[in-house]
Parts: C-alpha cells; sequence; structure tokens
C-alpha cells in the first residue's frame, strides 16, 4: 500500500511541474510578452522598459524558475489588471467556486445514484429509459444554453430565484444543478453498470438463498460494492466540474475563479490566467491521487496498478 | 451469394456479416435517428446558399427583432431576425457550417494524435506506454476551457485557431481506447504470427492493427466531434472562440443573451439546434457502439 500510495505520489508530483510548464509557457504562445503587454499604440521605448521591469529580457527557463521558484512558496506574481496579488486575488475568489463545486457534486450524486440504483434493479422499465434519457440529453446539453433557459422559467417568468450574484444560499440553486447536472450521465451510468454487475454475482444470490430481506441485499451488499468505483469517478467530475465552472460563472454572474479567468483572459491578465490554470489543475491532480488511494485501500486490487 | 440460380445453396447460406450488421443498424433506434438528423444538418450545411432564404450578413436597421412566425411574425422571416436585422433562419443554416467544420476538422486533428499515440503505446508497451499514458495524464489535468480560452484570446479568434486549439487537446480519448485496444489485439496470435514472418512494425500496425480497432475509433470520432462543437459553441459564448459576425449557434446565444428578457427565443433557437446536432451525433455513436460491437453494450 504504502508503495502504491509513493508512486502514485511521484506521478503526481511530475504531472505538476510540467502543468506549471505549459501554463507558464502559455505566456510566450504571443511571441513577445513585453509587447502584448504593452499594446499596440506602445513605442519601441516603452516596450523595452517593459521588457525590463518583468523581466522578460531574461532566458526562458531562468524566467520559469523563477516563476515556479515563487509560485511553491505561494507567490505568483502581481495581476497586470487588478494591480494585487495573484494569490490573494484568486484565494477570494475561489470561495464561491469550492462552495459551487461541492453543491454541485452533491446534487449530482443525490440525483444520479438513486436513478442508478432504480434502473439497475429495474432494467428496461419506465424509470430506467428515463434515465437513459437524461443522461444522454445531459451528455448533449450545451450548459450555458440550460442555465439561460433556467434564467428564462425561474428568474423572469416565474420570479423565484435570482437570476445572478452570490449573495444568499438562493443565488446558488440555479448554476448548482446546471454545474451538477454535467455530471450526473457519468455517475447515473457507472452506478448503473456497477450495480447490474453486482446484482448478477454469486455472493448476491447466496445472500439471498439464505434468505437476507431484499432490501438488505441492495443496500448492504449490493450497494456497498457498487458504489466504490463511483466514489472515484466523482472525484474525478469535482476536477473536471472545477475546470468547467467558467462557464457557469459567466453565465450566473457568479464573482468566483472561474469569472475570475474568464475576466483575466478578456483582459490579457496572464500571471492571473497562468495563476488559474495551475490552481486548477492541482485540484484535478490531488481529487484524482486521493480517489486511487481510496480505490487502492478499499479494493487492494487496485494496488498494482 | 452471386449465384442465385440455386435456391439450396441460398438457404444454407444464410445473411452475411455485412447483411447482419446492416439489420441491426436499422433496428437500432437511436442510430437511426442519430444517422437522420445529422444527415439532413450536413445537406443543410453543404447546400446553405441554396436553402438560406436571406444573406446571413445582410444588416437592416429597418427590420431588426423581427418576430419569428409562430410569435407573430411574417414568412418573410420565417425565424425572424436579430439585433441588426439579420435573418435568424439564414444565420442558423449558416452556423451548420461552422459547427460542423470545427466539429470534423478537430475529431480529425486530435484522432490522428490520438491514435498515433494509443496505437503506439499499446503495440510497443513499455518506455513508449509509460511516456504516452505520462501525457494523457498531463493532459486531463489541464482545465480544456480555460485553457482553450486562454490559447484563443492569446492567439486571436478565428476559425482556424479554434480549430487547431480543440484539435490539439481533445486527443485523449482517442489516446486512451486505443491504447486499450491495441494492447489487448497485440497479445493475439496472428501478431505473434506477422512478426515471425518478417513483416514490418508498419506493416503489422497498418494491416494487422488499424482494421481492427477502426470501429472503435469511429465511435471515438463521432464522440469527440461533439464535445469540440460543445467546446466551441461554449468558446464563441463567452466571445473568445468564433468572432462576429461570423454566424456560430453559440455566439448567437450570447449575441442574444442581452433580450433574453423580452426576445427569448433569440437564445432558445440558436441552443436548440445546438442541442439537436450534438444529441444526434451522440445517438449515432453510441448506436455504431451498440451495432459494431454487441459484445461491449452496458
Amino acid at each position: 500500500m504504502l508503495t502504491f500510495i509513493l508512486k502514485r505520489l511521484g506521478l503526481a508530483v511530475l504531472v505538476a511541474f510540467t502543468v506549471s510548464f505549459i501554463s507558464f509557457s502559455l505566456l510566450f504562445l504571443s511571441g513577445d510578452p513585453a509587447a502584448a503587454l504593452a499594446g499596440e499604440t506602445a513605442s519601441g521605448e516603452d516596450v523595452e522598459t517593459l521588457r525590463r521591469l518583468y523581466g522578460f529580457d531574461r532566458p526562458m527557463l531562468v524566467q520559469y524558475g523563477d516563476w515556479l521558484f515563487s509560485a511553491l512558496q505561494g507567490d505568483f506574481g502581481e495581476s497586470y489588471y487588478f494591480k494585487l496579488p495573484v494569490a490573494s486575488l484568486i484565494a477570494e475568489r475561489l470561495q464561491v467556486t469550492m462552495i459551487l463545486g461541492v453543491c454541485g457534486i452533491l446534487f449530482a450524486l443525490i440525483t444520479a445514484v438513486p436513478l442508478g440504483v432504480v434502473a439497475a434493479i429495474r432494467p428496461n422499465s419506465m424509470i430506467d429509459r428515463i434515465a437513459l434519457f437524461l443522461s444522454v440529453a445531459g451528455q448533449a446539453m450545451p450548459s450555458f444554453w440550460f442555465g439561460l433557459i433556467l434564467i428564462v422559467i425561474f428568474a423572469i417568468q416565474l420570479g423565484m430565484l435570482p437570476p445572478s450574484g452570490a449573495d444568499s444560499w438562493r443565488h446558488f440553486i440555479m448554476p448548482t444543478i446546471v454545474l451538477g447536472y454535467y455530471a450526473m450521465p457519468a455517475i447515473m451510468r457507472l452506478t448503473r453498470a456497477g450495480m447490474l454487475d453486482v446484482l448478477n454475482s454469486d455472493y448476491i444470490r447466496t445472500a439471498r438463498a439464505k434468505g437476507a430481506g431484499e432490501s438488505r441485499v441492495l443496500f448492504k451488499h449490493a450497494l456497498r460494492n457498487a458504489i466504490i468505483p463511483v466514489v472515484s469517478l466523482a472525484a474525478v467530475q469535482m476536477g473536471f466540474m472545477l475546470g468547467g465552472s467558467i462557464v457557469v460563472e459567466s453565465v450566473f454572474a457568479l464573482h468566483g475563479a472561474g469569472y475570475l479567468a474568464w475576466e483575466s483572459i478578456a483582459r490579457n491578465d496572464l500571471p492571473t490566467v497562468q495563476a488559474l490554470i495551475l490552481v486548477f489543475s492541482m485540484f484535478y491532480i490531488v481529487f484524482t491521487f486521493l480517489a486511487d488511494v481510496l480505490n487502492a485501500w478499499l479494493d487492494p486490487r487496485m494496488r498494482s496498478a | 451469394m452471386t449465384d442465385t440460380t440455386d435456391p439450396l445453396s441460398r438457404e444454407i447460406q444464410g445473411p452475411s456479416p455485412r447483411q447482419m450488421l446492416k439489420a441491426r443498424a436499422l433496428s437500432h433506434k437511436g442510430l437511426v435517428f442519430g444517422m437522420v438528423v445529422v444527415g439532413l444538418l450536413v445537406l443543410v450545411a453543404i447546400f446553405a446558399p441554396l436553402l438560406a432564404p436571406h444573406d446571413p450578413y445582410a444588416q437592416s436597421l429597418m427590420k431588426r427583432m423581427v418576430p419569428p412566425v409562430f410569435m407573430g411574425g411574417t414568412w418573410e422571416h420565417p425565424l425572424g431576425t436579430d439585433h441588426l436585422g439579420r435573418d435568424y433562419l439564414s444565420r442558423l443554416i449558416y452556423g451548420a457550417r461552422v459547427s460542423l467544420l470545427i466539429g470534423a476538422v478537430a475529431a480529425l486533428i486530435s484522432g490522428v494524435i490520438g491514435t498515433a499515440m494509443g496505437v503506439a503505446a499499446g503495440y510497443f508497451g513499455g518506455k513508449v506506454d509509460a511516456v504516452v499514458t505520462f501525457l494523457i495524464n498531463v493532459r486531463l489535468a489541464m482545465p480544456v476551457v480555460l485553457v482553450a480560452l486562454a490559447v484563443v484570446a492569446i492567439l486571436g479568434g478565428s476559425l482556424t485557431v479554434v480549430i487547431c486549439v480543440l484539435g490539439l487537446l481533445l486527443w485523449d480519448r482517442f489516446a486512451v481506447v486505443m491504447r486499450a485496444s491495441t494492447l489487448q489485439i497485440s497479445r493475439r496470435d496472428y501478431i505473434a504470427a506477422a512478426q515471425v514472418i518478417g513483416a514490418s512494425t508498419p506493416r503489422i500496425v497498418l494491416t494487422e492493427i488499424m482494421p481492427n480497432v477502426f470501429n472503435n475509433l469511429i465511435v471515438i470520432v463521432t464522440l469527440e466531434m461533439a464535445h469540440a462543437i460543445l467546446l466551441e459553441a461554449a468558446l464563441s459564448f463567452l466571445g473568445l472562440g468564433v468572432q462576429p459576425p461570423i454566424p456560430s449557434w453559440g455566439l448567437m446565444v450570447s449575441e442574444g443573451k442581452n433580450m433574453m428578457l423580452f426576445e427569448p427565443w433569440l437564445v432558445l433557437i440558436p441552443g436548440a439546434v445546438l442541442f439537436a446536432l450534438v444529441l444526434a451525433i451522440n445517438l449515432m455513436g453510441d448506436g455504431l457502439r451498440d451495432v459494431t460491437a454487441p459484445e461491449g453494450r452496458s
């Protein structure tokens, strides 16, 4: 188990460093970051001043090393636009995104797992078909459009919920549904497939044969085993969702980290963009690492991987 | 099969695998529905200049925000006009070109990259496999929307840039699936036999492996095409994808957003078409998987 954790940790760290290098090199994609920063109207002299001020005249690898060293200490530089330290800017905005992400994954689990279980107990029934339809439709639904439709119905027509902002818990209802709906299909499919698999296994037959009640068989014996892969999928989906919250946050004008990403990309605020890419990647890396460790702990067969 | 004079032999032979595949395909409702809708939209995209009643770029200040026919408009503009007086139906029709082009080319680019990586990893194993698996991990850790937005913003939003960015970002599923299927096939005896008779690696990959992973590949192509179309729409919606005045469905939703309060159809129509296209492509992909590999059904 320890070797597995160490190996997996080594991989996570290596991935994190590679991601950090890629997000850093985005800065150089435009060719000359100093010219891009100065704008089209700047004189050659201004560009040179900026180049020296921000240290763009040094070799790229030196700049990367410098950036990484500061980043490891929690210093991501200063935002070009907000003129504030990037780290505190992100920390401040991350709260909203985290609330949204946790609510979203909980919503997805609360709706998708029961649906998947019922669909597996009664394959090809009405509920199974509805679950299948929801998961197929969910994968095809553009999240920004879904969000706008909810706004039209619940905020404009019915006036039940506020259309935008993050002042109270009611502001989070629609964003939670939109973000959670995105993770639902995968969780539901995996729950259904896992339950079907388990329900056909020998030990379930044995449990039934020895006279265990149906609900005891379903929840104590079957679901506990079928849910293992779902837990790790949920962790992975959570990582994806935080990265995908940028669309939802801009639809509902929730001023979280995703909204910050959108603002800073539109304003060419590269230090913030670089840091945000790294932060969102780190969430994914940490979540998948925890999911793999949890899996290995629950199922020793996974430890060999 | 060509011998129709002997009824006995025809009876014994039964349907060929190809005929059985066709029968399975035609009895699969999702696949048929998906193919019909995708086929129709492809035709619409190809014949856009013939089908569109107006020039999708022609503005008219006199005819701004004309409502669609079912909301009290006229047949002059069946789906009404937008805030610049451009015919909505024509923009919708030309928008099919943008979505399908971006989806197809991005899926093609990512398909080539991902398949090359996946097949190499599965066939050679060892260090090659380790490197490819690592690259897949790195790619999955990068937030797609964020990176795509940032790159498009830096390089400037054009059709070519959006296609290339999506093509370079969406290869992960190709690599994962192709790696797994190649790994499975490489252990078969006929691969060993080909190696023993001295067939070159390119020959083995092209004539022994590729035909056997082709079905899986087609399924991923369709699913990733749908993924690319959704991402393009999201990027354009956020204002950092395809730039105006090009009629992209995502952009149309974004432009209609400000008038959503009074004219919700400006948002509803392009979004519904986008949803229908992506749904149809997904149904087609799922259907192809069911039909070509019945054993892999869940």
